[in-house]
C-alpha cells in the first residue's frame, strides 16, 4: 500500500516492510510448525494478488461504507481539551464502526479474503471479545461456520460480549489451558487450524502471530490513519504533534501509526496495560518491559521469566492482556520512531470515568488506557498543539467490570 | 560421524528400524527423568527425544500440554535438561539423545551458550517445533558447529519443492509428522504414511522416522515397515500422567507400552 507524504520532510524514507520473508527487522518472520507452512503460503500468495486488485479493494472500500459505517469521525473534544487545559484533543471514533471497535476493519478484510480462499469455515481467537464479536459478524454475513476460542478468564468478565456471538451464531470455545486467557485462546486456535487447515480459514485479530498476519492485519488497518490525515488536513488544516493509541497485540495503534511512518514530525505513541504498575509483574506491557523472543510465530518483545517461559499478564482490560506484541512495534521502537508508555489499571479507570462524564463518551478499557496517557500529555503542552487519540472501541462491554469494581452487580 | 548416524547406519546392517520414545522433562518432577531415560533404554529405546518444557506448546494436544504444565511446576528449565542429559551419560555414552521444544527458551538462553553446553552434555540433536528452515539462518550453523544435528519436520502438507528445501538444512533424521494436527490427536493411517514417504525419499537421504498417532505394538510395527524410526510420544506421556503420584509405576508401566512396540517391530522385522 502507499505511504502518504501530505508534509515535506528532510528525512529519509524508512525502509518498506516486512521484507519478502515477514521481518520487520529481526523481528516478525514465520516461527510455525511445518503444517503450517503451506497453509501461510497460501495465505500470503492470496494476499498479495487480491491487494493488487481493484475490484477487491472496491469491495472492501465498499463494506467498510456502508456495513461499517466508515469514515467514522474525527471529533474535537472541546470540553475534554478544556479540562486538560492544554493542548487540542482530537478523537477518531473507531467506537462508531459498526459492532463497536477497530476490529472489524480488519474482520471485513480477512472476510473478504476467505470468501475468495473458498474455505468454508472460520475461526478466531479472541480476548476482549470485539474481534470474537466482528468475526462472528461477518461470518453470519458470509453464511459461514465459525468457531471463536476464548479464555474461561475472559468469557466470565466479557459476559456480554459472549453471548453476542452466540446470538450471531458462533460457537464460543472455552479455552481451559494457561492463563486461560488471549495468549491460550490464541494457541488452541492455531491448534484447531493445524487439525483443520484444508477447510478452514483463521482471521487473526491482531497484527500479530505468523507471516502474513502483521503485514495484511496493518494493512487492513491503516485505513484509521489514512482517514486521520484526510480530516486533519480538511478540519484542522495541519497534521498533529502526535498520534496516540493503546496497544494490545497492537492492530489499532498500528493502523494509526503506519500511514504516519514517514511524517516524521509526527509523534506517535503506544499506550500499554500498566496493570497495577510497572514496578511489578503484574502488567501486561512487554515493549516497555520485556525482551525479544519468539511466540506465537513471530520474533518481538515478550514478556517472559529468566528461562524463557512466558509470563501470566495482568490487566483490568481483556484486550490488551497479552504477553507478546506485533512485530512492527518491536521495530518501531529499536529504531526509535514510536515511542511506548504504559497506564496504569487505575489510570485507565479514572479516564473511563472522565470521557464519560466530560464528554458523553464512553470508552473501551483498552482505549481508556489511550485517553488516559493522552490527557497526561495534554496538560504539558500548549494550546496550539494538537493531539490525535485513537478512540478503539466503545466502553459497553465493560459496564460489568466497572460495576464489579463499584461493588455493584448490574 | 555423529552418534545419530553411527545408530542407523548400524541399525540398517541389521535390518532393524529405530524405536524413538519422547517424554517430557520434569514430568512428573525432575527427579524421575534420568531413571526414565535408562528404563527407556532398557526397554527398548534406539534414541531418546527428551522434550523441553514450554508454557505455551503450540503443536502439542493436551497430553504434552499437560506434561509440560507438570515439569513447569517444578520449574523445569532448559539448563535443568542439560543437566539432566550430562547425568545420563554418566552411565549411558551410546543412546542418542534428542531434545525437542519450542524455540523461547532456546532464544532466552543464548544460541551459542545453549550450543556449548548442550554439546557439552552429550546431546546428539536439536529438534525445535518453531523453527523452520527459513527461521533457522545463523542457529543451524551455530548448531552444527557443535556437532549438533537438526532435525526437521515434514508434514503432509509440505509440497515437494519444499522437502527438497528442508533435506539441505536436515542431519540425523527427518521426522515426517503422519498427521495434520497436534500431538496426540487422531491415529495414524499407514497406507497414506506409506505414500508421502516415497515422496520423502525421493528427495530426502537421511533417515525418516515417523511420529505422531502412533499409539500400540501393532502401529508402531506397520510403521516400521515403511520407515526408519518409529517416534511415540503421547502413549507414553499418557502413562506418566495416570501415575504421577507413583513415578516407579510410571516408569514401569511407560517400559510396558514401550517393549509391546519393540517387541512387535522386532517380529515383523525378523523375517
Ligand atoms: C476496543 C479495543 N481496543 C484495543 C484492543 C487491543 O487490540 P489491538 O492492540 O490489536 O488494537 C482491543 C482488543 O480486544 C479492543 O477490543
Amino acid at each position: 500500500m502507499s505511504n502518504d507524504k501530505n508534509t515535506q520532510n528532510n528525512q529519509q524514507d524508512l525502509p518498506v516492510l516486512p521484507d519478502a520473508n515477514g521481518h520487520f527487522g529481526i523481528y516478525g518472520g514465520r516461527f510455525v510448525s511445518e503444517t503450517l507452512s503451506a497453509a501461510l503460503d497460501e495465505l500470503e500468495t492470496l494476499y498479495i494478488k487480491l491487494s493488487k486488485d481493484p475490484a477487491f479493494q472496491q469491495e472492501f472500500d465498499e463494506d467498510l461504507a456502508h456495513y461499517v459505517g466508515r469514515p467514522s469521525p474525527l471529533y474535537f473534544a472541546e470540553q475534554l481539551t478544556k479540562h486538560c487545559g492544554g493542548a487540542k484533543i482530537y478523537l477518531k471514533r473507531e467506537d462508531l464502526n459498526h459492532t463497536g471497535a477497530h476490529k472489524v476493519n480488519n474482520t471485513i478484510g480477512q472476510a473478504l479474503l476467505a470468501k475468495y480462499s473458498g474455505k468454508k469455515k472460520i475461526i478466531a481467537e479472541t480476548g476482549a471479545g470485539q474481534h470474537g464479536v466482528a468475526t462472528a459478524t461477518v461470518a453470519a454475513r458470509l453464511g459461514m461456520e465459525c468457531k471463536v476460542f476464548m479464555g474461561s478468564t475472559d468469557i466470565e468478565r466479557q459476559k456480554l460480549n459472549v453471548y453476542r456471538m452466540k446470538l450471531l451464531g458462533a460457537e464460543v470455545i472455552s479455552v481451559e489451558s494457561g492463563t486461560k486467557t488471549l495468549k491460550d485462546a490464541m494457541n488452541d486456535a492455531m491448534r484447531h487450524w493445524v487439525t483443520h487447515v484444508d477447510d478452514t480459514f483463521y482471521i487473526l485479530g491482531t497484527a500479530a502471530g505468523p507471516h502474513p498476519y502483521p503485514m495484511l492485519v496493518r494493512d487492513f488497518q491503516s485505513i484509521i490513519g489514512r482517514e486521520t490525515i484526510r480530516q486533519c488536513d480538511a478540519q484542522i488544516g495541519r497534521q498533529p504533534d502526535a498520534v496516540i493509541a493503546c496497544i494490545g497485540g497492537g492492530s489499532n495503534a498500528i493502523g494509526m501509526f503506519y500511514p504516519y511512518l514517514n511524517m516524521q514530525d509526527v509523534r506517535m505513541i503506544g499506550v500499554e496495560a500498566g496493570g497495577l504498575g510497572l514496578a511489578g509483574d503484574d502488567h501486561a506491557a512487554p515493549l516497555c518491559k520485556g525482551r525479544p523472543g519468539v511466540l506465537h510465530g513471530n520474533r518481538t518483545y515478550l514478556m517472559e521469566d529468566e528461562n524463557g517461559q512466558i509470563m501470566g499478564t495482568h490487566s483490568v482490560s481483556a484486550g490488551l492482556d497479552y504477553p507478546g506484541v506485533g512485530p512492527e512495534h518491536s521495530w518501531l521502537k529499536d529504531i526509535g520512531r514510536a515511542e511506548y508508555v504504559a497506564a496504569t489499571d487505575d489510570e485507565a479507570l479514572a479516564a473511563f470515568r472522565d470521557l464519560t462524564r466530560i464528554e458523553g463518551i464512553m470508552p473501551a478499557l483498552e482505549s481508556s488506557h489511550a485517553i488516559a496517557h493522552g490527557m497526561k500529555m495534554a496538560k504539558e503542552m500548549s494550546s496550539d498543539q494538537v493531539l490525535v487519540i485513537n478512540l478503539s472501541g466503545r466502553g459497553d462491554k465493560d459496564i460489568h467490570t466497572v460495576a464489579g469494581i463499584d461493588g455493584l452487580d448490574v | 560421524m555423529s552418534r545419530i548416524a553411527a545408530l542407523f547406519l548400524e541399525l540398517k546392517k541389521t535390518g532393524k528400524k529405530a524405536l524413538i520414545p519422547y517424554v517430557t522433562a520434569g514430568d512428573p518432577n525432575p527427579t524421575v527423568t534420568v531413571d526414565m531415560m535408562h528404563g527407556l533404554v532398557d526397554a527398548g529405546a534406539d534414541i531418546i527425544e527428551l522434550g523441553v518444557p514450554f508454557s505455551d506448546p503450540m503443536a502439542d494436544g493436551p497430553t504434552i500440554q499437560l506434561a509440560c504444565e507438570r515439569a513447569l511446576e517444578h520449574n523445569t528449565s532448559l539448563r535443568d535438561v542439560i543437566a539432566m542429559v550430562s547425568e545420563f551419560r554418566t552411565t549411558n555414552t551410546q543412546t542418542p539423545v534428542v531434545l525437542m521444544g519450542y524455540l523461547n527458551p532456546v532464544e532466552a538462553m543464548g544460541y551459542e551458550a545453549f550450543a556449548q553446553a548442550a554439546q557439552k552434555s552429550g546431546i546428539d540433536g536439536v529438534l525445535m517445533v518453531d523453527m523452520p528452515p527459513e527461521e533457522s539462518g545463523n542457529n543451524a550453523k551455530i548448531f552444527a558447529d557443535h556437532q549438533l544435528d537438526i532435525i526437521y519436520l515434514i508434514a503432509p502438507t509440505t509440497t515437494d519443492a519444499r522437502i527438497s528445501e528442508i533435506a539441505k538444512f536436515s542431519s540425523g533424521y527427518v521426522y515426517y509428522v503422519s498427521i495434520k494436527g497436534v500431538t496426540g490427536s487422531a491415529a495414524i493411517d499407514v497406507a497414506d504414511v506409506s505414500k508421502n514417504l516415497e515422496r520423502i525419499r525421493s528427495r530426502v537421504d537421511i533417515p525418516v522416522g515417523v511420529g505422531f498417532g502412533i499409539n500400540n505394538g501393532e502401529a508402531a510395527a506397520a510403521v516400521a515397515t515403511v520407515a526408519d524410526g518409529v517416534i511415540v510420544g503421547s502413549a507414553l506421556v499418557n502413562k506418566i500422567a495416570a501415575n504421577a503420584s507413583q513415578p516407579e509405576k510410571a516408569i514401569s508401566e511407560v517400559q510396558g507400552v514401550l517393549a509391546e512396540m519393540r517387541s512387535a517391530m522386532n517380529a515383523n522385522q525378523g523375517s
